[in-house]
């Protein structure tokens, strides 16, 4: 059978997956962008995703597993379809990013590090997001919210849940 | 008061490649391409006085000039746009507005230096702004700014956008290189210097986003124009990136060397809800605090450091009265905890002891001789680490100390901040 017919990774994934094979002068350079892309198409670190790429582009399984562990921003089991990660470094501390955090959950009704019973938010804390002028912020995803009062914070849940 | 920002001006759509032409954008590189050599390039540089944004301010023009003359392997240059000092916020808007701005300086800084392929490492969390330098970098292309035989000079050059994956560490360059050639993110010991033995084993400068972003500016209009904003030993405009109790938070490019009151007061509007100011971390989380008293100082590398703090990366973080002390060095060493990537004793479990004990203060669990323990711990972990994150824990939490004892004894007393904290998310 064809390696491509049994395939977990899409043909988009594949594809670009290729294109990162002829761009750097060493192959193992393509760890940190492959996670990006497992990450892109499951949303966490499938380990069957990287164990394809890994036989695809001969580069050992190990790296992947080391950065999968060294890099924080890719979640290593399923979450909510909306992962929420609140800046809880210094700047959004003095704008209220403890309120914030406290507010969050509340609506959502789970603690840090939880997912939603209906599986769509998962709430948790992240460092410095380089957005501290427009503190308190948040990241939904691949989003930032900036700026955040609790009317916005409404809003932004509200449409979420309607998009559903 | 009214400065006219050089990298940030306020032209809409500049994203947009036609719109960045349309306003002078890549004549510079014509410039450089067709009336100087790569040496001349650098000599401009030198000349201008421009030093690194990164942090370290190291002179940018020299930095280069310490690839190694008789090298024959491939050069590379890789550009800091990890951004990640808490406080610092100014390269992501340099990114947003005017990425064609950083590409035509990483160009310009490619020639100087021989190389012909450059890396730009993004934070992975700025996902919008990768996606904004990625159609850059096309459009540059279609138009011959990129790819081979750049205008016809016969320069090539190839930029490849990285993204990191929400490490601090990586924004340390010998970490950034680790990252890149696909290892966790471990700094390495210097020397070897980058410049000398860098990104698989060649030679390799790593520069900041704004750092380049000067560099069409200056070889547009010369060193001595450049050198005509700041101070004689930091020249040109420095962008200040002001957050937390400020009426206005945000970015200010002025020329190096303005008082941090008139920052604070005339550009970022004064302190919200008239409150007094308690403190001011002027570089970034990594630098010394200062008292609210002390904002008759210049924002430049030298009177800060003769202030008894540092610019850094001009990350302006202002306390109000209504802060809790105790809390904001908990916070910040919580991130050095964080962060820390392991490989030095004295940061790993410094960092940790830091935080725990900041941790027990903060809860009302502290007790009085653990603020010397803490000061005890600073002067252990610095100058004992490979890389200077180790060294960046300390200062904040230290002068936090020594500055405001009196808040850190209240709180071990009293199990509670000795300032009644403001209202801030509403
Ligand atoms: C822990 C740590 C984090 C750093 N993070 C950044 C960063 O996010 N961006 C940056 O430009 N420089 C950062 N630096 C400084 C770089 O190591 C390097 O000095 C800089 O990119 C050089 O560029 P420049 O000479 O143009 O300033 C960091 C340094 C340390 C020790
Ligand atoms: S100082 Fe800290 S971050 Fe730097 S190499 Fe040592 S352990 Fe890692
Ligand atoms: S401190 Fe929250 S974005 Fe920087």
């Amino acid at each position: 059978m064809n390696k491509a017919d049994k395939s977990i990774l899409t043909k988009s994934t594949i594809e670009r997956l290729e294109k990162l094979l002829v761009v750097f002068p060493e192959k193992k350079s393509i760890v940190l962008p492959a996670l990006h892309l497992v990450y892109e198409q499951f949303g966490y670190l499938n380990k069957a995703a990287i164990a394809e790429i890994a036989a695809r582009t001969g580069v050992p399984d190990i790296y992947f597993e080391e950065g999968a562990n060294f890099y924080t921003m890719f979640p290593i089991a399923p979450v909510g379809k909306y992962l929420i990660q609140v800046c809880h470094n210094i700047s959004c501390t003095l704008m209220g990013a403890d309120e914030l955090v406290r507010y969050l959950k509340e609506k959502l009704k789970i603690e840090v590090g939880e997912t939603t019973a209906d599986g769509l938010f998962t709430l948790v804390t992240v460092e410095c997001l380089g957005s501290c002028g427009t503190a308190p912020v948040m990241q939904i995803n691949d989003t930032y919210y900036e700026n955040l009062t609790r009317e916005k914070v409404d809003r932004i849940l509200e449409k979420l849940r309607r998009q559903e | 008061m009214s400065f006219e920002p050089i990298l940030l001006k306020p032209i809409p759509d500049d994203d947009q490649i036609d719109v960045y032409e349309k306003h002078g954008g890549y004549s510079a590189l014509a410039k450089a391409l067709k009336e100087y050599s790569p040496e001349q390039i650098t000599q401009i540089v030198i000349d201008s006085g421009l030093r690194g944004r990164g942090g370290a301010g190291f002179p940018t023009g020299r930095k280069w000039t310490f690839i190694p003359k008789d090298n024959t392997k491939p050069v590379y240059l890789c550009v800091n746009a990890d951004e990640s000092e808490p406080g610092t916020f100014k390269d992501r808007q340099l990114m947003r507005e005017h990425p064609h701005l950083l590409i035509e300086g990483t160009i310009i800084a490619a020639y100087a230096i021989n190389c012909h392929q450059a890396f730009i490492y993004i934070r992975g969390e700025f996902a919008a702004e990768a996606r904004l330098l990625e159609k850059a970098i096309a459009e540059a292309s279609t138009k011959g700014y990129l790819g081979k035989n750049i205008l016809g000079s016969g320069f090539d050059l190839n930029i490849t956008l990285y993204r990191g994956g929400g490490a601090y560490i990586c924004g340390e360059e010998t970490a950034l290189m680790t990252s890149l050639e696909g290892g966790p993110g471990y700094p390495r010991v210097k020397p070897p210097f980058p410049a000398v033995a860098g990104l698989y084993g060649c030679p390799t400068i790593i520069n900041n986003v704004e750092t380049l972003c000067n560099l069409p500016p200056i070889v547009a209009n010369g060193a001595d124009w450049f050198k005509s904003y700041g101070t004689p030993k930091s020249p040109g405009t420095k962008i200040f990136c002001v957050s937390g109790h400020v009426n206005k938070p945000g970015n200010y490019e002025l020329p190096m060397g303005v008082s941090m009151r008139e920052l604070l007061f005339d550009y970022a509007g004064g302190i919200k809800n008239d409150k007094s100011l308690k403190a001011v971390i002027p570089g970034g989380s990594s630098v010394p605090m200062l008292t609210g008293d002390k904002i008759d100082v210049n924002m430049d590398f030298e009177s800060l450091a003769e202030a008894g703090s540092m610019l850094g990366s001009a990350g302006v973080i202002v306390m109000d009265e209504t802060t809790c002390i105790v809390k904001a060095a908990y916070v910040i060493s919580r991130f050095y905890q964080h962060e820390s990537c392991g490989q030095c004793t004295p940061c790993r479990q410094g960092t940790l002891w830091m935080y725990r004990i900041l941790h027990r203060i903060e809860h009302g669990k502290g007790r009085t001789e653990e603020l010397d323990l803490l000061l005890d711990i600073c002067d252990n972990i610095e100058g004992n680490t490979i890389c200077p994150l180790g060294d960046a824990a300390v200062p904040s939490v230290r002068t936090s100390i020594r500055l405001f004892r009196d808040e850190y004894e209240y709180h071990i007393k009293h199990k509670k901040c000795m300032v009644e904290l403001g209202p801030r998310f509403e």
